[in-house]
């Protein structure tokens, strides 16, 4: 007998294989922001400014504490950078409720299919994963909730860090050198486009990571400056060969200190 | 219609209980030993790819013998329920307790209720913040649930690797020494002993950060 399209076959899983998502939805239990009408009357709060660059090492991704909602500041100290796995970090920007539940999401699903399958999933097929929740975010952001991240890994096949830069209806792009989303995305972009070069050390990016950030937060009211009285600095984190790591928040705040003239 | 034959049920728990033993005893068995930092797992594997032993959650081992597409389809179960209780509430409210309680249950039912009962064992081992809160669980073919101290073994020659073990153990030894006392006890079950590369084995370690689970690479289980 010939298998009429739709016809399951006998391999086809019954129950979601090594997908965690797909696991959720199977128990009606995926996370969910359905509501009806305009976002208007909600303001929650956002997540504004994060980067993103590429050295030949590996990548660095940064980002700034702020979070706003409309034009007050809502925390000072939110995280907005998350190691999605071992050799890959993601950065968000956008409607911060959201976007740290689909990180913790992301962040499972790595993690499921690398137990199930006792591989890790290749970083471009990381990078798809993460499109395709972006882009199923779509009704949410026509509706004002808008939530973009930035992914950026060590591909240990390649042997070199990749960024990928997302947009709103789940469009993935692979960046070469730098790129930087969020309110002050554009201005902290300006900067690093003045400054960027393409045999830049560890410790260089890790400088201009932060300068791009005080350059952001100099123009736009949304993105947080390092502030030295509360000791408040970057997130920065480095992704090479190694895996990912966190930059110790010392460092951080002597590079924020020389961005700033501040001794 | 024919009239069904009346079996009792010792006979049929009996005949069930033989089937899934016999199964068991054709494969290699596993221990497990607690040392100062975590917890051992090792068993004699020939193929390298096919595992006996895996990761399901932060502190969380899962080994299994017999039957490997029976175990393995127990390990991904035990992967999803993981996965879905820490990411509903917190990864911390994840248990080997709970996680061995829901295999004994899966277990129990298939054994009464099914065509044929699975021919496995099953171990759960997590890794504590100390060695009081380590925790080592057993579940067999039909469903009971055994919790272990310090060492334990599956499989079916469970009896003379704990014995051997029982001989060899003491508190507070490090990862090296613990190995040796296991790959001995597994050396000891066979004349010839057990090649070099045929070992699989891996720790929860609670100095290896959120995901204490770590595979041994075979030069570390021939070192010891």
């Amino acid at each position: 007998m010939i298998p009429e399209v739709g016809d399951r076959l006998p391999l086809e899983p019954t129950t979601p294989a090594e997908s965690f998502s797909a696991l959720l939805r199977s128990r009606g239990v995926e996370p969910r922001w359905d509501f009806v009408g305009e976002a208007d009357n909600v303001d929650p709060p956002e997540a504004t400014t994060v980067l993103a660059l590429r050295y030949p090492g590996g990548v660095v991704v940064a980002g700034d504490r702020r979070a706003t909602a409309g034009n007050l500041i809502a925390h000072r100290r939110v995280q907005k950078v998350f190691p999605a796995d071992g050799y890959s970090a993601v950065a968000i920007s956008g409607v911060a409720g959201i976007a740290v539940e689909l990180t913790r999401l992301f962040q499972t699903e790595l993690e499921h299919y690398e137990k199930i399958e006792e591989r890790r999933l290749s970083l471009e097929g990381k990078a798809n994963h993460l499109a395709t929740m972006v882009r199923r975010q779509l009704p949410m952001a026509l509706q004002g909730l808008v939530v973009i991240p930035l992914f950026a890994g060590f591909d240990v096949d390649a042997g070199e860090g990749r960024l990928y830069s997302f947009d709103v209806v789940g469009g993935r792009y692979d960046e070469a050198d730098y790129t930087a989303t969020g309110s002050g995305g554009r201005d902290a972009s300006l900067y690093l486009r003045t400054v960027y070069r393409d045999d830049l050390s560890e410790a260089e990016v890790l400088d201009i990571a932060v300068a791009a950030l005080v350059a952001a937060a100099e123009e736009d009211t949304a993105t947080g400056g390092p502030d030295l009285k509360r000791g408040i600095y970057p997130n920065v984190v480095v992704v090479d060969e190694a895996g990912y790591r966190e930059i110790d928040e010392a460092l951080v705040a002597t590079s924020a200190r020389s961005a700033m003239g501040a001794s | 219609m024919t009239t069904p034959f009346y079996v009792p049920p010792e006979q049929l728990m009996k005949d069930r209980a033989e089937y899934a033993r016999k199964g068991i005893a054709r494969g290699k068995s596993i221990v497990a030993v607690e040392y100062d930092n975590g917890i051992l797992v090792l068993g004699e594997n020939a193929s390298g790819t096919l595992h006996k032993i895996s990761e399901i959650y932060d502190r969380i081992a899962f080994a299994g013998v017999g039957k490997y597409n029976e175990f393995e389809q127990l390990r991904i179960g035990g992967i999803r329920r993981a996965d879905l209780t820490g990411y509903a509430y917190s990864r911390s409210d994840v248990t080997a307790k709970g996680l061995a309680n829901a295999y004994a249950q899966a277990l129990g039912n298939i054994f009464t209720q099914e065509v044929k009962p699975y021919e496995v064992a099953l171990m759960v081992a997590e890794v504590g913040a100390s060695d009081d809160d380590n925790r080592i669980f057993k579940v067999t073919y039909d469903g009971t649930l055994f919790a272990d101290r310090r060492f334990s073994a599956i499989g079916g020659e469970e009896d003379a690797l704990l014995a051997s073990l029982d001989d060899s153990y003491e508190d507070g030894a490090p990862l090296a020494t613990v190995l040796g006392w296991a790959k001995a006890a597994c050396s000891s079950l066979t004349e010839d002993g057990v090649a070099a590369g045929e070992w699989e084995a891996a720790v929860v370690d609670r100095t290896n950060g959120r995901r204490a689970f770590r595979r041994l690479d075979p030069a570390e289980i021939d070192s010891a």
